[in-house]
C-alpha cells in the first residue's frame, strides 16, 4: 500500500460508515468465479468472454474480407457466405459490443460511484449467464443449421420457406437470451447510479462514463423489449401459423422492419454512448485539465438518447415511404449531429491549453475523434434520403457502419481496456505495444474502410458472396482485404499484451495516471468491499480534490 | 484558411466538371436526369462536410502537437465556456438547416418523374401520346433470383429491360416472394421490392447504352447474382422490339399449351 493511499484514507472526511466485521472468502478456482456475485468478478467474465466472442466475429470478417479478396473467388459457397455475415454482424452486435460495455459497466460504476457492489449483485450475475446462454444457443447452430438471414433477418426471407433448416430460430433466442440479460442489467446500473451514490456526489458530480451509461440503460430499457416482442412474433410466424409479418396470410413485411429499427437504430447508440464516456473520462485525465462543458456533454448524452428513438426509419428510405416521413425521418436525423458535434468540440476543446501526457488510452481517444468525426458525417450524408437511396445497402453504409462501431465503439473499447487494465489487475500494459497496437489498427481500419465508401458508389451492394471482375471492383476489395488483415494483427497485438501483462506488468499502484474519479482511491485490483472509507464528494473529480489537500497538507505539515 | 477555400473551390469544379470521379468520390450518373441530381447534391453536401472533418482534425492535431506536455507543461484549468459553446451548438445547428434546405430544394426534380414531353420520335413511334406528363408504365417483379418486367399490351421479359431514350419511363416495383432492391446506379437510387407494397420509381434516357446494377437487398442465397440492366434504344427500335418479344412469347404459350403429338403417329 502506498504512502499517498495511507496518507488519503488517514486523511479522509469522517463520517458513519457500515464496516463488514467478516467477510467470507471467495470460493477458490473456478468455482468461485461461477459462484460470485461481486460486481468486479462479473465484469471480468463479461470482459474475458465477450474478447473470446470477438475473435469468433473477427475470424468471421476476415472469412468474408478473403472471399472477397478477388472476383469469382469461390472460397466460400454463397450459403456458407450468407451464415458467415449473419453469424459476424449478430456476434458483433450482441455478443461482443454490448456486452463488452456490460463488462466495463459492471466492474466500474460501482466504483466511480463509491459503492460497495451493484444494486442487485444476484441479478447481476443473472445478467451474466444469461448472456452466455445467448452466446452458447446461438453458436450451438454453427453444428446444426447456422441462421443465414443477415443480422437484420428481413422477413419474410427469415419467416417463410426460403432458408431451410432452424439456425433463424437460434438467432431468435439469442436475442431473447441477450435481450433479457441486457435489459436487467440495465435496470441493475440505473438503480445502483440513483440510489448508491457517495455522499456529496449529486447529479452533477456524476462521472461522464456514468452518466452515458445512464443514458444507454434507458434506451435499453425502452428498445429491448420491442426487439424481444418482435422477434417472438416472428416465432410465431415461424412455428404456430400467425401471420404478423407474412404478406400471403394478410401480415406485413414492412411492419418487421418498422420494428426491428426501432429497436435497431437507438442499439447504434447503445453500442457507442459508453465509448462517448469511456473518451470524456480519458481525455480530461490525459490533458491534465478538467473536462470543457460537463453539463452540455451529460446533456448531449440524453440529447441523443431521445432522439435515436426518433429516427429509425432512415434505415428504410428505400422502402414505400411517403414524402411527409422520409422528410420528417430525415431532418430527425440530421438533428441527432447537434449533440454528436457538441460533444466533438467540446472534447477537442478540452485538449486546447491542456498538458496532454501522449500515453496509450489518448492515442485511442484521438484516433476515437478522428475516424468517428468521419463516421458522423457519412452519417449526416445518409440522413438526405435522395444520397441515401444511391448509397443505402452498399459498401458505403457498410463503411458508415463501421466508422461508427468500430472505429468509434472498439476505439473506446480499447481506450477502455489500456486506461483500466491497471486498476483491474494492479498491472500496467505495455506502452510500446500498445502504441505498435494503436497504429496498426488506426492505419489497418482506414486500409479496410475508408476505400468501402467508393466501392459503394460505384455500385456494390452489401452482402453479396461474389462479384464478377468486369465490375471493376477488384483492386478496392483487395486493398480492403489486406487492410482488415492488418486491423487483426493490431487487435491481437492488444490480447498478446493483455495476456503477458497479467503476469510481467510493472505493478500499476492505486491510481497511476493520477485520475480524477473515485475507481482510482482504492487499491488496484480493488478488495472485495472497494473501499475501506468513502470519502465525501465535493466535485466532479474527487480525487483530484484529495490529491490537492494532501498536497498542501503535506508543504504545511513540512514548513510547520 | 485561404487555401483550404482554394482547394476547396478546386474540388468543387474539379467534381461537378469531371466525369471520372463518378464511382469513385460520387454517386455514379449519366443516364437519367435524377442520377445526376443526386449526384450534384452530394457533391454539395460532400465539400460542406469535408470542411467540417478537415476543420475538426486541424483542430484535434494543432491541439495535440501545441499542448503535449513538453511545450505546455502547465494546463490551464478551464471547466467550459458558455458563449464558446452555445456560439458552436447554434453554428452546428445552422449548419444542419442550411443541409437540410438545400436537400429539400432539390427533392422535388428527383423524387417526381420528368414532366416532359416524349421526344418527337417516341410519339411519333407511338410509345406515349403526345403532351406533358405522358409517362411510359412498366412493372417490375422481382423474385428469387431474377427480374421479371412487364410492359404495356402484355409483353414481359426478364433481367433486361427493354426501354426507349427520351421517353420518362416510370416503374411499379414489387416482389412476389421475398424483400428486394431494384438498383441501377446511373439512373438513380434504389426503391425495395416487398410484397404487397408497390414501389415507385422513374428515369428518362437520353442515349441508347446498356445500364446495369444488382439486387441491393439480401434475397437468399444467390442474391449476388440477381442481376438486372436497362438497355435503351430508339423508340422505333424500342416498339419492334416489343413486337417481337410479344410474338415470341406468343409463340411460346401456344406451344406450351399444344398437347405434345405423339412420336410414333406422324
Amino acid at each position: 500500500m502506498s504512502v499517498v493511499d495511507q496518507t488519503t484514507r488517514a486523511r479522509a472526511a469522517p463520517h458513519a460508515e457500515i464496516i463488514a466485521n467478516r467477510v467470507d472468502p471467495p470460493p477458490e478456482g473456478w468455482v468461485g468465479w461461477v459462484r460470485t456475485v461481486d460486481h468486479k468478478r462479473i465484469g471480468i467474465l463479461y470482459l474475458t468472454t465477450a474478447f473470446a466472442f470477438m475473435m469468433l466475429g473477427g475470424v468471421e470478417a476476415l472469412l468474408m474480407r478473403t472471399q472477397l479478396a478477388e472476383p469469382d473467388n469461390t472460397l466460400l459457397t454463397p450459403q456458407i457466405y450468407n451464415q458467415v455475415l449473419t453469424m459476424h454482424g449478430t456476434t458483433m452486435v450482441f455478443l461482443v459490443v454490448m456486452p463488452i460495455w456490460a463488462g466495463f459497466a459492471n466492474y466500474f460504476v460501482p466504483l466511480q460511484i463509491g459503492a460497495r457492489d451493484m444494486a442487485f449483485p444476484r441479478l447481476n450475475a443473472l445478467s451474466y449467464w444469461l448472456y452466455l446462454a445467448g452466446g452458447i444457443v446461438f453458436y450451438a447452430a454453427v453444428f446444426f443449421s447456422p441462421p443465414e438471414a443477415g443480422w437484420t433477418s428481413y422477413t419474410p426471407l427469415s419467416t417463410g420457406p426460403y432458408i431451410p433448416g432452424n439456425g433463424t430460430d437460434a438467432w431468435i433466442f439469442l436475442i431473447h437470451l441477450t435481450g433479457l440479460s441486457s435489459i436487467l442489467g440495465a435496470l441493475n446500473i440505473t438503480v445502483t447510479i440513483a440510489n448508491m451514490r457517495a455522499r456529496g456526489m449529486g447529479w452533477s458530480r456524476l462521472p461522464l462514463f456514468c452518466w452515458s451509461l445512464l443514458a444507454q440503460a434507458f434506451m435499453i430499457l425502452l428498445t429491448l423489449p420491442v426487439i424481444a416482442g418482435t422477434v417472438t412474433l416472428m416465432l410465431t410466424d415461424r412455428h404456430f401459423g400467425t401471420c404478423f409479418f407474412s404478406p400471403s396470410c394478410g401480415g406485413s413485411a414492412l411492419l418487421y422492419q418498422h420494428l426491428f429499427w426501432f429497436f435497431g437504430h437507438p442499439e447504434v447508440y447503445i453500442m457507442i454512448l459508453p465509448a462517448f464516456g469511456v473518451i470524456s473520462e480519458v481525455l480530461p485525465v490525459f490533458a491534465r485539465k478538467p473536462i470543457f462543458g460537463y453539463k452540455a456533454i451529460a446533456a448531449s448524452s440524453i440529447g441523443i438518447a431521445f432522439l435515436s428513438t426518433l429516427v429509425w426509419a432512415h434505415h428504410m428510405f428505400a422502402t414505400p415511404l411517403t414524402t411527409v416521413v422520409l422528410a420528417f425521418f430525415m431532418l430527425s436525423s440530421m438533428a441527432i449531429a447537434v449533440p454528436t458535434g457538441v460533444k466533438i468540440l467540446n472534447w477537442i476543446a478540452t485538449l486546447f491549453r491542456g498538458s496532454i501526457s501522449a500515453r496509450t488510452p489518448l492515442y485511442f481517444a484521438a484516433g476515437f475523434l478522428v475516424l468517428f468525426t468521419l463516421g458522423g458525417i457519412t452519417g449526416v450524408m445518409l440522413a438526405i434520403f435522395p444520397i441515401d437511396r444511391q448509397v443505402t445497402d452498399t459498401y458505403f453504409v457498410v463503411a458508415h457502419f463501421h466508422f461508427v462501431l468500430v472505429a468509434g465503439a472498439v476505439s473506446g473499447v480499447m481506450a477502455a481496456l489500456y486506461y483500466w487494465f491497471p486498476k483491474m489487475t494492479g498491472r500496467m500494459l505495455s506502452e510500446g505495444a500498445g502504441k505498435v497496437s494503436f497504429w496498426l489498427q488506426f492505419v489497418g481500419f482506414l486500409a479496410t474502410f475508408l476505400i468501402q465508401h467508393s466501392l459503394g458508389l460505384s455500385g456494390m451492394p452489401r452482402r453479396i458472396y461474389t462479384y464478377r471482375a468486369d465490375t471493376g471492383w477488384g483492386v478496392d476489395n483487395l486493398i480492403s482485404t489486406v487492410g482488415a488483415f492488418i486491423l487483426a494483427a493490431g487487435v491481437i497485438i492488444t490480447i498478446l499484451n493483455v495476456l503477458w501483462s497479467l503476469r510481467r506488468g510493472p505493478a500499476a499502484g492505486p491510481d497511476p495516471w493520477k485520475a480524477n474519479t473515485l475507481e482510482w482511491f482504492t487499491p488496484s485490483p480493488p478488495p472485495p468491499h472497494n473501499f475501506d472509507v468513502i470519502p465525501r464528494v465535493r466535485s466532479v473529480e474527487p480525487l483530484r480534490d484529495i490529491r490537492h489537500r494532501i498536497a498542501s497538507e503535506t508543504r504545511s505539515d513540512g514548513t510547520a | 484558411m485561404a487555401i483550404v477555400a482554394g482547394c476547396t473551390v478546386l474540388l468543387f469544379t474539379e467534381m461537378t466538371a469531371e466525369k471520372a470521379w463518378a464511382g469513385a468520390l460520387l454517386p455514379e450518373r449519366g443516364g437519367s436526369s435524377n442520377a445526376d441530381r443526386v449526384a450534384s447534391l452530394y457533391a454539395v453536401v460532400l465539400v460542406l462536410a469535408a470542411l467540417v472533418f478537415f476543420g475538426v482534425v486541424v483542430a484535434l492535431v494543432y491541439a495535440l502537437r501545441r499542448y503535449g506536455e513538453r511545450r505546455s507543461p502547465v494546463a490551464a484549468q478551464i471547466r467550459g465556456n458558455h458563449r464558446l459553446e452555445i456560439g458552436w451548438t447554434a453554428a452546428a445547428s445552422g449548419l444542419i438547416v442550411v443541409l437540410a434546405v438545400v436537400s429539400l430544394t432539390k427533392l422535388h426534380t428527383i423524387d417526381h418523374p420528368d414532366p416532359a414531353a416524349a421526344s418527337p420520335a417516341a410519339i411519333h413511334a407511338g410509345v406515349v401520346p403526345a403532351g406533358a406528363g405522358q409517362p411510359l408504365h412498366i412493372d417490375v417483379v422481382g423474385r428469387q433470383y431474377i427480374w421479371k418486367y412487364r410492359y404495356p399490351g402484355g409483353a414481359y421479359s426478364y433481367e433486361e429491360m427493354v426501354a426507349p431514350v427520351g421517353v420518362t419511363v416510370e416503374l411499379d416495383i414489387t416482389s412476389r416472394d421475398v424483400a428486394h432492391s431494384w438498383w441501377i446506379p446511373k439512373l438513380g437510387g434504389k426503391f425495395d421490392a416487398i410484397p404487397g407494397y408497390v414501389n415507385h420509381t422513374w428515369f428518362r434516357l437520353e442515349r441508347p447504352g446498356v445500364y446495369r446494377g444488382q439486387c441491393a437487398e439480401l434475397c437468399g442465397r444467390n442474391h449476388a447474382d440477381m442481376l438486372a440492366q436497362v438497355r435503351g434504344v430508339s423508340p422505333a427500335e424500342y416498339v419492334a422490339w416489343l413486337a417481337k418479344q410479344k410474338q415470341s412469347i406468343q409463340t411460346a404459350d401456344a406451344e406450351a399449351l399444344t398437347p405434345p403429338v405423339p412420336a410414333g403417329s406422324r
